[in-house]
């Protein structure tokens, strides 16, 4: 009997493991559609090649050799299936850890929910560098992006491992639930060293250095954007839970659930009314990154806050995108998208919001696993961008740039006219 | 008085409006156009299959000036929408007989 409900524990937990791995693999369409909403529609074909291609090679490269960094087993997953005695190992680990003890479930639906965070990391960097940068230059970094760089540091958090034999992170009392950092400012860090090296898009910026705004082709797209990875976010976070298969953990997933969708509102309504108060009218694309930028400072620790501090730190979170976005285009940073103040301020919002909910965290332990993160996402980026640059060029011509680079990248256009 | 319209590349419609503005042109008027010149079009892929583009998309700009403005008009938009490469379009020009400032019933040059 008792056996019994382990395997439907297990059953349970691995189900539930699944459809949230399929809700956050959503959220790759929801970058795409956000991305290609935010982007001239010159530029609207190559964006979306870029997403679907970056989502197959996040999976491939997690596969053959990301999945092995980050948590250990075999290159190209070997293994994974289980073996002969699969049945008798996870009733045996299940009768050790009890009800509320740790989590069992498949190993290969722990690499279906791990890969699809991969692709999401990797899609932040899409939209940062859209409408200038080389497809296949993008592609070769995500290669080395999803097949090395994030499974590091993924070892170093979620991994447990030490950080290059020197310290632990866990031990630091450094706390990352869903990955406000591991995930998205890790994605940003990225998307920074890119734009660095890639410079402003052609007619960004005036002769006299003032930043000209470049509107996005089509809103309703990026609405739609905007709501696929608010809904792809309740698997991103619900499914950090790790589990499901009891009343404790069933009720850490409502919680999970609920306090998502209240940080996603309180960030929408308080980038809303602050660009209303800082631009004058209610700017659509700010609320839209306000839900976003919520959603984002919520994921590192969705469980322990109330309903009303998600809220609040939904809002703060919101509040601080505007600011960021306003002040990148400033310094010169020109992303299309607002991807870097998105996932990576609200990002190291979120990780030094969770000591204030979270006992088990601290703030030092944050900040220097931020600044691991940061600084190891950004280093080496910053080196596979510069090798491109040197070997394949990462910009495409000025000419083509003009002409969009649809026709240059893909020879295809998003809206054909007058074709026969 | 005379009606310049000139068709440019797309990118270059900010560099026109600036040397525009700077000869003191009033207004101008801008519509997003497809066509072809010696340009032709250009041919591009979908499913490993090639189609034609015939029209290229370019930008129209119709200014009214008075006469005496005709000569400034014209250098300003060659000089700005000049690339020096094919398909950097034309400028036409032609004798208006009569215009009509709508809010106030001017007419002639005094409403140009």
């Amino acid at each position: 009997m008792e056996n019994q409900i382990f395997e439907l524990q297990y059953a349970m937990d691995t189900f539930y493991f699944l459809v949230c791995g399929a809700l956050v693999m959503w959220m790759a369409a929801g970058f795409s559609m956000l991305e290609a909403g935010l982007v001239r529609s010159k530029n609207t074909t190559e964006i979306l090649t870029k997403n679907v291609a970056l989502f197959a090679v996040s999976c491939t490269m997690y596969l053959v050799c990301g999945y092995a960094i980050m948590y250990g087993g075999g290159y190209f997953l070997s293994g994974i299936a289980g073996g002969d005695t699969l049945v008798a190992d996870a009733l045996a680990a299940s009768a050790e850890a009890g009800f509320d003890g740790g989590s069992v479930y498949s190993g290969a639906s722990d690499f279906f929910f791990q890969v699809v965070f991969v692709a999401t990391a990797m899609s932040i960097v899409s939209g940062a560098v859209a409408e200038r940068m080389k497809l296949w230059a993008f592609l070769a970094f995500a290669v080395v992006m999803t097949g090395f760089i994030y499974p590091m540091e993924g070892a170093w958090t979620w991994g447990g491992a030490s950080v290059f034999g020197m310290f632990t992170l866990g031990d630091l009392g450094f706390s990352d639930f869903a990955g406000s950092g591991i995930v998205h400012m890790a994605g940003a860090a990225a998307a920074l060293a890119g734009v660095l090296l890639l410079g402003a898009r052609k007619g960004k910026y005036a002769a006299d250095g003032t930043a000209r705004a470049i509107p996005g082709a089509n809103l309703p797209l990026a609405t739609l954007g905007m709501f696929i990875l608010w809904m792809g976010w309740f698997g991103f976070n619900g499914g950090s839970v790790l589990k499901l298969g009891d009343i404790a953990n069933a009720n850490a997933v409502a919680m999970v659930f609920l306090n998502t969708n209240a940080a996603a509102s309180g960030g929408l309504i308080a980038a809303l009314i602050t660009a209303r108060l800082l631009f004058g009218k209610a700017d659509l694309t700010m609320a839209l990154n306000g839900a976003l930028a919520g959603l984002v400072a919520i994921t590192a620790e969705p469980s322990t806050p109330t309903a009303l501090e998600a809220t609040l730190f939904g809002g703060l979170g919101g509040i601080l995108v505007v600011f960021s976005i306003v002040f990148l285009d400033k310094i010169k940073i020109d992303d299309p998208v607002g991807a870097i103040s998105v996932h990576g301020t609200c990002g190291l919002l979120g990780l030094l919001l969770v000591p204030i909910t979270n006992d088990g965290s601290s703030f030092s332990g944050q900040i220097i696993g931020a600044l691991t993160i940061f600084i190891w996402v950004f280093v080496t980026s910053f080196i596979v961008w510069m090798v491109l640059k040197a070997v394949l060029g990462i910009r495409v011509s000025e000419e083509e740039e003009d002409q969009g680079v649809d026709i240059s990248e893909c020879g295809l256009e998003a809206y054909p006219e007058f074709t026969k | 008085m005379k009606l310049v319209t000139a068709i440019i590349k797309p990118f270059k419609l900010d560099d026109a409006r600036e040397a525009l503005s700077e000869i003191g042109v009033q207004g101008i008027t801008v519509t997003e156009v497809k066509g072809f010149g010696r340009q032709k079009g250009h041919t591009e892929l979908y499913r490993g299959a090639e189609y034609v583009v015939d029209f290229l998309p370019k930008v129209k700009i119709e200014v009214a000036i008075g006469d005496d403005l005709l000569d400034q008009t014209l250098e300003a938009i060659t000089k700005a929408a000049n690339t020096g490469k094919i398909g950097d379009g034309k400028i036409f020009v032609a004798d208006l007989t009569q215009v009509i400032r709508i809010r106030t019933g001017e007419t002639g040059e005094a409403a140009v």
